[in-house]
């Protein structure tokens, strides 16, 4: 199978085999290093495999940091960096073994996403969860200034809304109507310490968006065909003078069956016993591991 | 000592206002973004200017220091305002990650810095601003001391690429620095050579250094002063040479002693040359509400205090 960084004809199948070894590729990241964040990437695997090998135009192979005239995509949950990386390689940012490197002395593939190391497809530094999307917003409106119609995309988790910063910035782009710009919501209802009703409740999410302005869209993130109604309805509602947010259902260890239904690996590395299981789930594809 | 003429009687945030506007009319990259303090930074000249390039951004300077590092991602030159306090303590994770560590171009313009706030009080009287803004990597960090050398540091900011902490403040100050005095980023300026004693001052105390070279004439002291307007990248030749001819130091400024540019020039001296210092700063305290002159005459800041330092590191000689 080739790999074309933007086809808007893309299967489900040919997805679906990419998303496979995605989630390969952040398993064996993670395992090499015996850190780092697989429970969320494994979440958002199928979402990011969809924008950036189907939805978004991008141009990996020439990469700006200014992203003028193409879709732009920010990671502000910057530490589920394994899936991240893994999308940003197989679309052709930088080379596929360079995830050897990951969270390795001198790498530019740090513990969470950054450009201080000029790693091609970041454009901002992200970790401290909560800043994501004023950036977003901030670029949306330097595209808007430009008439530069390409969209900005952001991804957040689900337990960082608790940030306050998250509503000051759904506050400014509602009065700046950043209609060019769409937020997604991983809405695992997991995070380090248990799921967000216990932590923190962050509930009525839908309606606090609508409160704001937005325009709100729900969707499963591990179901292609609902991926494929829904991110095309909030292509449709750009340029209508609303922020739109998509509040995106997924499942934390999307894809291994151990790590499902538990908060339990937001942070941690299998062992030797449990790689060879989630190894044995998702067998190798013809893209081929790094 | 030389005779330096006033002339005239301003507030270094309106060099602040008149330098954005310039900035903004030499390039169209350049923007503006501030948090419901537009009068106060003297920003409505360039909001009247470019309304398109104005971005009122609410009470919400977390959100507003991200806004700024996107709009630089895209090739912005975003001027953020607001008080020094917000502009620091209050954001300093959103500028540590999304502007310091992104190196994005962005300019936090901080007025209402220091004692000389005033009467409002120690809420708004950040004295921790350059110590929190200078220990971040890859950050220049500038104090200018009067209106024109405000106006020409904002000017010369706007040119550079990566992120600047612009500090200035808000009470009517004596203009001292000619207009055609060139503002060169990191590079000291000497006001007056002297043999007897470096006096090292950033922001309004450099004023104060100068009366103080007055003082210290009068009994016969040749005071060497040296502005340093710009902390980081701090100019270490100058300093060097400086604290070399005269054999002590004396340095100045309405910061803590803590992180400002006294623990600067002492690290610097320490490292390479051991020299007698003695620091004109506050001491691990906060402020109080006041008038300026007030506030700098309980705080330790006026002239008197100077020239007293002065005396002290002369006597430290060896």
């Amino acid at each position: 199978m080739k790999l074309y960084f933007c086809d808007f004809m893309r299967t489900v199948n040919e997805l679906q085999t990419i998303a496979t070894q995605v989630r390969r590729d952040i398993l064996r990241m993670v395992y090499a290093v015996k850190s780092g964040h697989p429970g969320g990437s494994l979440g958002c695997a199928d979402f990011l495999t969809a924008l950036y090998f189907k939805y978004m135009k991008h141009n990996p192979s020439k990469f700006e940091l200014t992203g003028n005239q193409e879709d732009v995509f920010f990671l502000s949950n910057g530490h589920i960096s394994p899936v991240f990386y893994s999308v940003l390689a197989r679309s052709g940012y930088f080379p596929v073994p360079e995830m050897a490197t990951f969270r390795k002395l001198n790498t530019r593939l740090q513990g969470h996403p950054t450009t201080h190391e000029g790693l091609p497809g970041v454009r901002v530094a992200s970790g401290s969860l909560g800043q994501g999307i004023s950036v977003a917003a901030g670029l949306a409106l330097e595209k808007k200034l430009n008439n530069d119609n390409s969209t900005v995309w952001v991804l957040t988790g689900d337990g960082e809304l608790q940030e306050g910063q998250i509503w000051e910035a759904v506050m400014f782009s509602k009065h700046y109507k950043i209609d060019n710009m769409i937020v997604t919501v991983d809405f695992n209802q997991k995070q380090i310490d248990g799921s967000t009703g216990d932590v923190m409740g962050i509930t009525e999410l839908s309606s606090k968006f609508l409160a704001f302005g937005w325009e709100v869209l729900e969707m499963d993130g591990n179901d292609w065909n609902s991926m494929d109604t829904v991110i095309p309805q909030a292509q449709a509602k750009l340029g209508q003078g609303k922020p739109i947010v998509i509040i995106m259902k997924t499942e934390m260890g999307q894809g291994v069956d151990f790590m499902m239904g538990t908060h339990a690996w937001h942070g941690k590395a299998p062992s030797e016993e449990q790689m060879n299981n989630a190894m044995a789930q998702l067998p190798v594809t013809e893209l081929g591991d790094y | 000592m030389r005779k330096f003429e006033i002339l005239g009687s301003k507030d270094t945030r309106s060099g602040f206002g008149a330098g954005l506007l310039e900035a903004g009319q030499a390039d169209e990259n350049v923007v503006a973004l501030c948090a419901d303090l537009t009068g106060s930074l003297m920003m409505d000249a360039f909001k009247d200017a470019f309304p398109t390039r104005f971005i009122q951004a609410g009470i919400a300077e977390a959100n507003m220091m991200g806004v700024a590092a996107g709009l630089a991602i895209g090739g912005k030159v975003p001027f953020t305002g607001t008080f020094a306090n917000f502009s620091t303590g209050r954001v300093y994770d959103q500028i540590r990650q999304s502007i310091a560590y992104s190196h994005t171009n962005v300019k936090i313009a901080a007025s209402h810095a220091g004692l000389t706030l005033g009467e409002d009080g120690a809420t708004h009287q950040i004295l921790e601003d350059i110590g929190l803004m200078k220990m971040l990597p890859g950050m220049t960090v500038i104090n200018p001391c009067d209106y024109n050398q405000t106006k020409a540091a904002t000017i010369a900011i706007a040119k550079m690429h990566g992120p600047v902490y612009l500090r200035f403040g808000r009470p009517k100050w004596p203009v001292f620095i000619s207009e055609d005095t060139p503002f060169v980023i990191g590079k000291a300026l000497m006001l007056n050579e002297g043999t007897d004693v470096s006096i090292f001052a950033t922001g309004h105390l450099v004023w104060k250094a100068i009366e103080a070279g007055h003082i210290l004439a009068e009994k016969g002291i040749s005071a060497e002063i040296i502005n340093i307007h710009t902390i980081k990248p701090l100019d270490v030749e100058a300093v060097i040479a400086s604290a070399k001819k005269t054999g002590c130091v004396v340095t100045a400024e309405e910061h803590q002693m803590n992180g400002g540019l006294g623990d600067s020039i002492a690290q610097l001296l320490a490292l390479k040359m051991p020299t007698p210092l003695e620091m004109v700063a506050v001491n691990d305290s906060f402020g109080e509400s006041g008038t300026p002159d007030e506030l700098l005459v309980k705080y330790h800041l006026d002239s008197q205090d100077v020239a007293d330092a002065a005396l002290r590191a002369i006597a430290r000689k060896v």
